[in-house]
C-alpha cells in the first residue's frame, strides 16, 4: 500500500541531511553566498553526495548508486527546500538523472549507464539543457539541431537553450535535439568543458537557483538516446519533467514549512501595543489558514511522491503530479509572502533571509509549468472539459 | 477473546461472518437485527466489549461494513448526533450503569439524540451559558433556553450542559446532563431556517425535574465533558460526507450540460477540484496516522477546509445552472428528521452549506483554536476568565 506517511528509513534520511545541512548550509553562508561569481555550494554538494549518497539517491545499486525511489528524494528535497540550499540536486540528481534513466531503458543505453556511474559517484553533475519553465505539457522550447559526426554515437550540436537551471555548476549539459529534417532526434550529453559550449548567466529572480543561457556552437556530444521523428526524445524529456513537477512540491513543502515556523517564531517574540503581535486574531488567523494549507501540501506532495515512485497507471501519476503542482506552487508562494508581510519592515531587507525564500518560491511557482498549466491538464486528466 | 488480545483484519471479518450465518435474516425485524449486532460487538468495533465493540482499532471498522453489506443499517442520519457526539462522550464520562442503559438504543435507533448546548446568548461563548441547574434532593431543576438544537422534535434524550455555580468563573461552574425530552416542561419549537425547512429547533426548560442518576461526569466538570462533545462533532462535521460526491456532482453537470460552460467557471471548477483532491489527501493521511496510533493536529482543520470547500462548490453550482439557478425547489416549511448537507437540488445545497462555518464551532473559532492549540500562539488578552460568571458584565 502506498502510504501519504513517512516511514522510519526516511525520517532517518531527513535527521542526517538536515543535520548536514544546520552545520554547512546556514542562513548567512546562502547569503553570504548569492552575488559571488559561483552561486551553487560546490563544497555543501560535495558533502552532501559523499556523506548523505544524494548525488545517487535514483541511481541503481548496480550502477554505484543507492537505488532508492522517489519517495526517500523527496524527503531530501523537503529539507533542501527548509534551507533554501543551493546545490544541483534537483536539476541533476533527480531530472537530469531521470531523463537517464529513461534513456538507459529505451536502449541501447551504454552512454546513459556510464553517465549515471559517474554522476553517482559524485564525479561529475549533470544538467537537463531545457528552460526551467518547461513542464510536462510543453517539453522542449528552445531548437537545437545536430548531426551524427566522427565515431558512431558521436554527434555535433548547435544551438540556444534559455533559462536553464544548474547549467553553471554542471559539467554534462543533457540536450534534447533534432537532426536537420526533422526525421530523428536524440538527447545528447555535452561536456561543458568542451569548445563551442558558453553558459551564460542570467541575473535571476532566484540567487540560489539562478538560471543561465546555454549556447552550443558545433560542440561535439555523445548520444544517449536517439529516437525516429521528435516524440521518442520529447517524451523522455515530458517523463523527466513531469517527475521534476512531482518532486518540486516537496521542496516546495518544506519551504512553506521552514515559513511558517519562522514566522510563528518571529510574532510570538515581537511585541506591539504591549503585547505579542501574534495574539492578535487577524495575525492568527491567517496563520491557521496557513497551517491548514501547508498540511493540504504535505498530504499532496507525499501522494505524487508515492505515485513516482510505484508502478501505478501513468494517469493516475499524472493527476498526482498535476494536483501537487497546483497546490503546492501557491502555498509555497502564499507562505514565503506572510513570511515577508508578518515580519514586517525587518522582512523587506537583505540581511533577512525571508526574501530567498519569496524568490524560490516564486521562482518554484513557474518551474515545471505553473500551477495554471497543471490545472489547465487536469481538465483533460479528470475530464472536466473547457468550454465548447 | 478476551480484553488485551490484538483483533486482526481477518479475525474481525471472521466474526461478522459468523454473525451473520448465525443470525438468519429472513426471519427477524430489522430491530432485533440490530440489536443482535450490537451484542455481537459488530456495531462499532472501538468501542469496548459488552457495548456494541470489540475493543478492536477503529479502522477495522470498515471490514465489518464491508462482510455486513446489504443487511439492514441503523439510518445513520436520523442518529447522527448520537452517533458522533453523545456516544462518545457517554463512553468517556458515563457511569457503567449509564453505558449499558444508553448506548444500546442510541446505536440501533430506538432512541434518537440531540444537543441542548447553544442559548441566545451563548453561541461562540459556549461557556458564558446561563441555563441553570439547582439540585434539589435527588434530582436537579433545570431551567433556561436553548437553540439551534436539531432533531429535538424526534428525540428521547438530550445532551445538555447546565450551570450549576454561578459564583466561580464560568467554565468551573457547568455541569453535564442527559436530558429526558419526554419530562414535564421540556418544550419544542420550530426554528425556520434560510433553506426554508425547520431541522432545528428552540428548546425551553421550565422546571424540568432530572434525576441524579442522569449526571454525566462531576458536579462542576461540565466544561470538560463538553470539549469531548465538541471535539468529537467537528471530527463529525468534517468527515460528514465523501467531498468527492459534492465535487462529483458539479463535475457531472459540467459534463452533461456543455452549454452552460462558460472559461471564467472553468478555471474555478479546476481550482475546486484540486481543493476537494488536496482536502481527501488529507482525510487519507489523517486516517493513516489514525490508524498507527499517531493523530495529527490535522484533524481539527477538517471541518474549516470542508465547510469553504462546500460552500464554493455550491454557490459555483448554483451559478453554472444560470437560469435553472434562478428556481428553488421547495420552500414549504418542513421539519425533516434527517441532517442532509449534500440532498435536494443546487439552491439547497447552496443555503445549507452556509451552516458549515457556523455550526460545531464557527470557523473564526477554529481559527484560533488551530492557532492557539497547535501554533501556540499567545491567547488574547481576556477580560472574563476570573470573574465569577454572575459577575461578568452583560
Amino acid at each position: 500500500m502506498t502510504t501519504l506517511l513517512y516511514t522510519d528509513v526516511e525520517e532517518e534520511l531527513r535527521a542526517a541531511v538536515r543535520a548536514l545541512l544546520a552545520d554547512a548550509c546556514p542562513h548567512r553562508a546562502v547569503l553570504a553566498r548569492i552575488e559571488s561569481a559561483t552561486p551553487y555550494d560546490g563544497d555543501l554538494w560535495k558533502a552532501l553526495a559523499r556523506d548523505i549518497g544524494a548525488a545517487g539517491l535514483l541511481v541503481p545499486e548496480e550502477l554505484g548508486g543507492a537505488g532508492a525511489s522517489a519517495r526517500e528524494a523527496a524527503v531530501v528535497l523537503e529539507e533542501l527546500g527548509r534551507a533554501v540550499a543551493p546545490v544541483p540536486f534537483l536539476t541533476s540528481a533527480v531530472v537530469a538523472t531521470r531523463a537517464l534513466l529513461a534513456a538507459r531503458t529505451a536502449g541501447p543505453g551504454e552512454a546513459a549507464g556510464e553517465l549515471l556511474e559517474r554522476l553517482a559517484s559524485g564525479e561529475v553533475t549533470a544538467a537537463l539543457a531545457v528552460s526551467l519553465a518547461a513542464s510536462p505539457y510543453r517539453p522542449v522550447r528552445g531548437e537545437v539541431a545536430y548531426e551524427a559526426a566522427g565515431a558512431a554515437g558521436e554527434a555535433v550540436v548547435s544551438g540556444r537553450v534559455t533559462g536553464v537551471a544548474g547549467a553553471e555548476s554542471a559539467d554534462v549539459l543533457l540536450v534534447p535535439a533534432s537532426a536537420p529534417g526533422g526525421e530523428e532526434s536524440a538527447l545528447i550529453a555535452v561536456e561543458t568543458r568542451e569548445r563551442g559550449v558558453e553558459v551564460t548567466p542570467v541575473t535571476s529572480l532566484d540567487l540560489t537557483r539562478p538560471v543561465a543561457m546555454v549556447s552550443l556552437g558545433s560542440v561535439r556530444g555523445r548520444i544517449v538516446a536517439r529516437s525516429e521523428g521528435p516524440d521518442g526524445v520529447r517524451s523522455i524529456v515530458r517523463d523527466a519533467l513531469a517527475f521534476g513537477a512531482g518532486l518540486l512540491a516537496s521542496e516546495q513543502l518544506g519551504l512553506a514549512e521552514l515559513c511558517l515556523t519562522s514566522t510563528l517564531e518571529y510574532v510570538k517574540e515581537r511585541r506591539q501595543f504591549a503585547r505579542p503581535v501574534g495574539s492578535f486574531q487577524a495575525i492568527k488567523h491567517r496563520l491557521a489558514d496557513l497551517w491548514l494549507e501547508i498540511g493540504g501540501a504535505r498530504a499532496a506532495a507525499r501522494n505524487a511522491a508515492g505515485a513516482l515512485a510505484g508502478r501505478g497507471p501513468g494517469t493516475d501519476r499524472a493527476v498526482a503530479v498535476a494536483v501537487a503542482q497546483a497546490h503546492c506552487g501557491e502555498v509555497a508562494v502564499h507562505a514565503a509572502e506572510e513570511c515577508v508581510q508578518l515580519h514586517g519592515g525587518i522582512g523587506m531587507t537583505w540581511e533577512h533571509p525571508a526574501h530567498l525564500y519569496l524568490k524560490r518560491a516564486k521562482a518554484d511557482q513557474i518551474a515545471f509549468g505553473t500551477p495554471g498549466e497543471h490545472r489547465n491538464a487536469l481538465a483533460d486528466l479528470v475530464d472536466v472539459p473547457a468550454p465548447v | 477473546m478476551t480484553a488485551g488480545v490484538t483483533w486482526s483484519e481477518a479475525a474481525v471479518r471472521e466474526r461478522a461472518r459468523a454473525f451473520l450465518a448465525a443470525n438468519d435474516l429472513s426471519a427477524m425485524d430489522r430491530l432485533d437485527f440490530l440489536r443482535a449486532r450490537f451484542d455481537a460487538g459488530l456495531a462499532w468495533v472501538h468501542f469496548p466489549e459488552g457495548l456494541g465493540g470489540l475493543g478492536a482499532p477503529r479502522d477495522l471498522q470498515a471490514a465489518v461494513e464491508h462482510e455486513l453489506r446489504g443487511t439492514p443499517d441503523n439510518r445513520p442520519g436520523r442518529i447522527g448526533i448520537g452517533l458522533g457526539m453523545a456516544a462518545p462522550t457517554i463512553l468517556g464520562f458515563g457511569t457503567e450503569e449509564q453505558k449499558r442503559r444508553f448506548l444500546r438504543p442510541l446505536w440501533t435507533g430506538e432512541e434518537v439524540w440531540c444537543q441542548l448546548f447553544s442559548e441566545p446568548g451563548a453561541g461562540s461563548d459556549l461557556a458564558t451559558l446561563a441555563t441553570r441547574a439547582v439540585r434539589d434532593g435527588g434530582e436537579w431543576v433545570v431551567d433556561g433556553q436553548k437553540v439551534w438544537t436539531s432533531v429535538a422534535h424526534t428525540a428521547r434524550w438530550a445532551i445538555l450542559v447546565a450551570r450549576t455555580d454561578p459564583d466561580v468563573p464560568k467554565h468551573r461552574g457547568l455541569t453535564y446532563f442527559v436530558c429526558d425530552m419526554t419530562a414535564p416542561g421540556v418544550e419544542v419549537r420550530p426554528l425556520r431556517q434560510i433553506t426554508g425547512e425547520a431541522e432545528f429547533n428552540e428548546v425551553f426548560l421550565t422546571g424540568v425535574r432530572l434525576p441524579d442518576s442522569l449526571r454525566l461526569g462531576a458536579v462542576g466538570d461540565g466544561w470538560r465533558v463538553a470539549q469531548t462533545t465538541l471535539m468529537n462533532e467537528r471530527v463529525a462535521i468534517g468527515g460528514a460526507s465523501d467531498r468527492r460526491t459534492m465535487i462529483g456532482t458539479v463535475c457531472e453537470t459540467w459534463r452533461t450540460r456543455p452549454e452552460l460552460r462558460t472559461h471564467d467557471l472553468h478555471q474555478r471548477l479546476l481550482r475546486l477540484w484540486v481543493e476537494a483532491e488536496v482536502l481527501r489527501l488529507t482525510g487519507a493521511r489523517l486516517r493513516e496516522q489514525l490508524a498507527v496510533g499517531r493523530p495529527g493536529p490535522e484533524g481539527s482543520g477538517m471541518k474549516l477546509s470542508f465547510a469553504r470547500l462546500h460552500q464554493e462548490l455550491s454557490g459555483l453550482e448554483v451559478e453554472l445552472l444560470a437560469e435553472d439557478g434562478l428556481a428553488y425547489d421547495d420552500w414549504t416549511f418542513r421539519r425533516p428528521e434527517t441532517v442532509d448537507f449534500v440532498g435536494r437540488e443546487a439552491g439547497y445545497r447552496y443555503l445549507r452549506a452556509k451552516g458549515n462555518s457556523i455550526e460545531g464551532g464557527t470557523s473564526e473559532i477554529l481559527r484560533n483554536v488551530i492557532a492557539e492549540r497547535v501554533l501556540g500562539l499567545p491567547a488574547e488578552p481576556r477580560a472574563d476568565k476570573d470573574i465569577p460568571w454572575k459577575d461578568l458584565p452583560r
